[in-house]
């Protein structure tokens, strides 16, 4: 098979391309591979080809999401519309909208209400692409502009409207109040997620694959900012949480256990000789004490940084068993404890609902102000701080121009055996506009933390 | 050898001993055996990874090495170990009467070495399943001696020199992802996510491992786990605890999986008190 006469290997090397632009480590080695894969199977169908390709060239789940968009870009599905041929669809667009009327739009409601409802898969799928084809069309726009906008049908559509709808279709399964919000919440997610999908696939067929790769796909969860985060992420993240905890965790231990060889045990090492006939072949040590941290966490939870300041927390109390004690407080521009949320294998989603709760306790006018957070945290708990206590401050350091105490944060730094600010924003954007960031960094080391991989990383170092 | 022909005579060699593959799982299978190359399987607990590999020794009728992994694995217990205990002895049986040269022939000869299971996978001549499993368990460490037999097939044994595979044996690796493998690992193998089936998948499993389940119990059993998946859980039931629900089902001769029966057998189920409680609240079950 020579892939190279039909344009097939232009493809291939181009969709590796696109994978490697959106940070897939791709080697020539799983180049070659993927080529001697796709040479073993037949082409018959493209699930094969698809998983022939993930097969060689994914070596992590995060990736996939990634890799399945690139995939439907390169090697689509269908081609335009698929049965109903392209120039048809123009000309109805153009003779007075006959396939985007109000009749067509309840139908097709109706149509979508009961795929969801079904969870009908293929049907959706269909669905999405009659969507993008009828609704989300922009006929007549210049040359460089997209004609097909997702937003478009989704705003034409609504799926969200139909909530109600799906939720009682759920209810008279027998499912409960909350667990049929909570599934057409997420049914409806999935099928946005389609509509778009369809549309970068019909955009990238009018103007090439490789111009979509590079501007409309998102980056994968772990490496999403905390800041542009929408509520379906930032869903998905919380589910990363309690799997990132625990693989920091094994890291952990593991990193301990090696360091842990202390002085020679002299009465093992002797005992185990014993066997080889007095002759040491293995020495034994004794174990060394662990080391651990005392943690106090101060986090910033107002509008702008209450999801970071929330994932960190969450992450913080999952390893809770790392650290010698753990107390955390919350902030706007008053002082409040919140550790006793934290119980011990406690439920992820009742903790956070405790916490927005408690938002209001660390309230006073809602204006978050550092500089009177950080004098009243000093008043109120000084017995929280001490020479063993590690300080950790969340927050992006906007303080609305108010005063920011810097001395306070001083003397709080000096009080501690370490403290650390982690900053949610990038780090460009640090001192611009009302951020304290330069001035508070200047006190305490401050660190960029804006997604997943990057509050790993940091945890684990702090729990060293 | 060949292994599988093409991916549907996996998928029907697999479901003939007992493992109902789908189509990922019996593509990379197939492409596994036709590269001859180490697959690289990953997941949450219970969702078949070990199994896999079990079945498709039992499939292609070929033998199964395992390696369990775990913290502190080394070369001696992974690769092999000279027996010094012997070697002692040799040496303090032969003391005087032989010359220094001859014994230290003697004493790193095949009669000494104790092949722990790669070497064993390896020096094998009929067709091996060679399963290292849960290799995130390992240090890093292991990671780079599992790198030479996982390319070339071969070790190295200073004393004896290269041993290579006589036949190529076929690997697959399982991991829980509780550590990042590195890359050199990751780049020799070809590499599967396996995830919790979809409904169907899943009835067809449970009723295939435990004969006796009526389809409807199974039906309930299955849709009541999918709700649970969906749920925000510590751990979400797998493929093996639907498996165990059933076995229990059938011993307390339940016929039908209501809400009390639920509540009664969760704990088959669900391993987390907190898990527990969120089940209960959010499906109603104590009214």
């Amino acid at each position: 098979m020579t892939p190279g006469s039909s344009g097939l290997l232009d493809r291939h090397i181009a969709f590796l391309e696109a994978l490697r632009g959106a940070g897939l480590p791709v080697s020539l080695a799983e180049d070659l591979d993927a080529i001697a894969a796709l040479t073993a199977l037949d082409w018959s169908e493209r699930a094969v080809v698809r998983d022939a390709y993930a097969a060689t060239l994914l070596k992590r789940q995060v990736q996939r999401p990634t890799f399945e968009a690139l995939f439907d870009l390169y090697f689509p599905r269908l081609v335009g519309a698929g049965a109903t041929p392209p120039d048809e669809e123009g000309s109805a667009d153009e003779s007075g909208g006959a396939r985007d009327n109000a009749q067509a739009l309840a139908s097709f409601r109706e149509d979508l209400v009961e795929a969801l409802s079904d969870d009908d898969g293929q049907r959706l799928q269909r669905l999405a692409a009659e969507m993008v084809g009828r609704f989300g069309a922009m006929p007549g726009r210049g040359p460089g502009l997209s004609s097909w906008s997702a937003y478009t049908a989704l705003q034409r559509v609504s799926p969200q409207q139909l909530v109600d709808r799906i939720v009682a279709a759920l209810l008279a399964e027998g499912r409960t109040e909350e667990e049929a919000q909570r599934t057409s919440g997420r049914r409806i997610g999935a099928f946005t997620r389609r509509v778009e999908d369809d549309a970068r696939r019909r955009i990238a067929e009018e103007k090439g694959p490789d111009h979509v790769a590079n501007v409309a796909l998102k980056p994968s969860i772990d490496r999403l900012d905390f800041t542009s985060a929408r509520k379906t992420d930032l869903e998905e993240m919380r589910r990363e949480i309690y799997p990132l905890a625990r693989r920091l965790a094994t890291r952990l231990t593991q990193e301990h256990h090696a360091r842990r060889r202390g002085p020679l045990d002299f009465r093992r090492t002797v005992r185990a000789s014993m066997s080889t006939g007095g002759v040491p072949l293995v020495t034994h040590h004794r174990p060394k004490r662990p080391h651990r941290t005392e943690l106090v966490v101060l986090c910033d939870v107002s509008g702008s940084v209450a999801n970071f300041a929330q994932f960190t927390l969450l992450l913080v109390f999952a390893l809770q068993d790392q650290f010698q004690k753990v107390r955390a407080f919350t902030f706007i521009d008053h002082v409040h404890e919140v550790t006793h949320h934290f119980r011990p294998g406690a439920d992820v989603a009742d903790v956070m609902a405790d916490l927005a709760a408690s938002t209001s306790h660390a309230a006073l006018w809602g204006r978050t102000n550092y500089g009177r957070a950080l004098a009243k945290f000093e008043e109120s708990h000084p017995d929280a701080l001490g020479p063993k206590s590690s300080l950790l401050i969340l927050g992006d350091a906007r303080s609305n121009y108010s005063d920011l105490n810097a001395d306070v944060l001083q003397r709080l730094a000096d009080s501690t055996r370490h403290a650390w600010w982690l900053n949610p924003e990038a780090r460009r954007h640090w001192g611009t506009g009302d951020s304290a960031a330069p001035t508070y960094g200047e006190i305490v080391p401050m660190v960029e933390c804006r997604n997943l991989t990057q509050l790993g990383e940091f945890v684990h170092d702090l729990a060293i | 050898m060949t292994w599988f022909a093409s991916p549907a005579d996996a998928v029907e060699r697999l479901t003939a001993v007992g493992y109902l593959a789908d189509a990922a799982t019996a593509t990379t299978t197939f492409l596994a055996g036709a590269l001859e190359k180490p697959m690289l399987v990953e997941g949450p607990a219970g969702v078949g990874k070990t199994e896999l590999a079990k079945a498709v020794a039992r499939a292609t009728g070929a033998e199964l090495v395992r390696l369990q992994c775990y913290e502190g694995l080394d070369e001696a217990r992974a690769l092999y170990e000279w027996n010094y205990k012997k070697q002692l002895l040799r040496i303090q049986a032969s003391s005087g009467d032989q010359e220094w040269s001859a014994t230290h022939d003697d004493i790193f000869t095949e009669e000494f070495l104790l092949t722990r299971p790669l070497l064993t996978a390896i020096r094998r001549e009929e067709p091996t399943v060679l399963l290292i499993d849960e290799v995130d368990k390992t240090d890093v460490e292991v990671e780079g001696l599992l790198l030479e037999v996982l390319s070339d097939f071969q070790v190295t044994i200073p004393e004896l020199g290269t041993v290579s595979a006589v036949r190529r044996p076929l690997v697959f690796l399982t991991s829980n992802a509780t550590r990042e493998l590195s890359e050199a690992v990751k780049r020799r193998c070809l590499y599967l996510h396996l995830d919790y089936p979809d409904a169907e998948r899943e009835r067809e499993i449970v009723s295939s491992q435990v004969p006796g389940l009526d389809d409807r119990v199974a039906e309930q059993l299955v849709a009541t786990v999918g709700r649970l998946r969906e749920l925000e859980l510590k751990k979400a039931p797998s493929i093996a605890e639907s498996v165990d629900w059933a076995r229990t089902l059938i011993a307390l001769e339940i016929r039908d999986l209501d809400d009390k029966a639920v509540n009664d057998t969760l704990g088959v189920v669900l391993k987390h008190a907190s898990d527990h409680d969120r089940a209960i609240r959010e499906l109603r079950l104590r009214r």
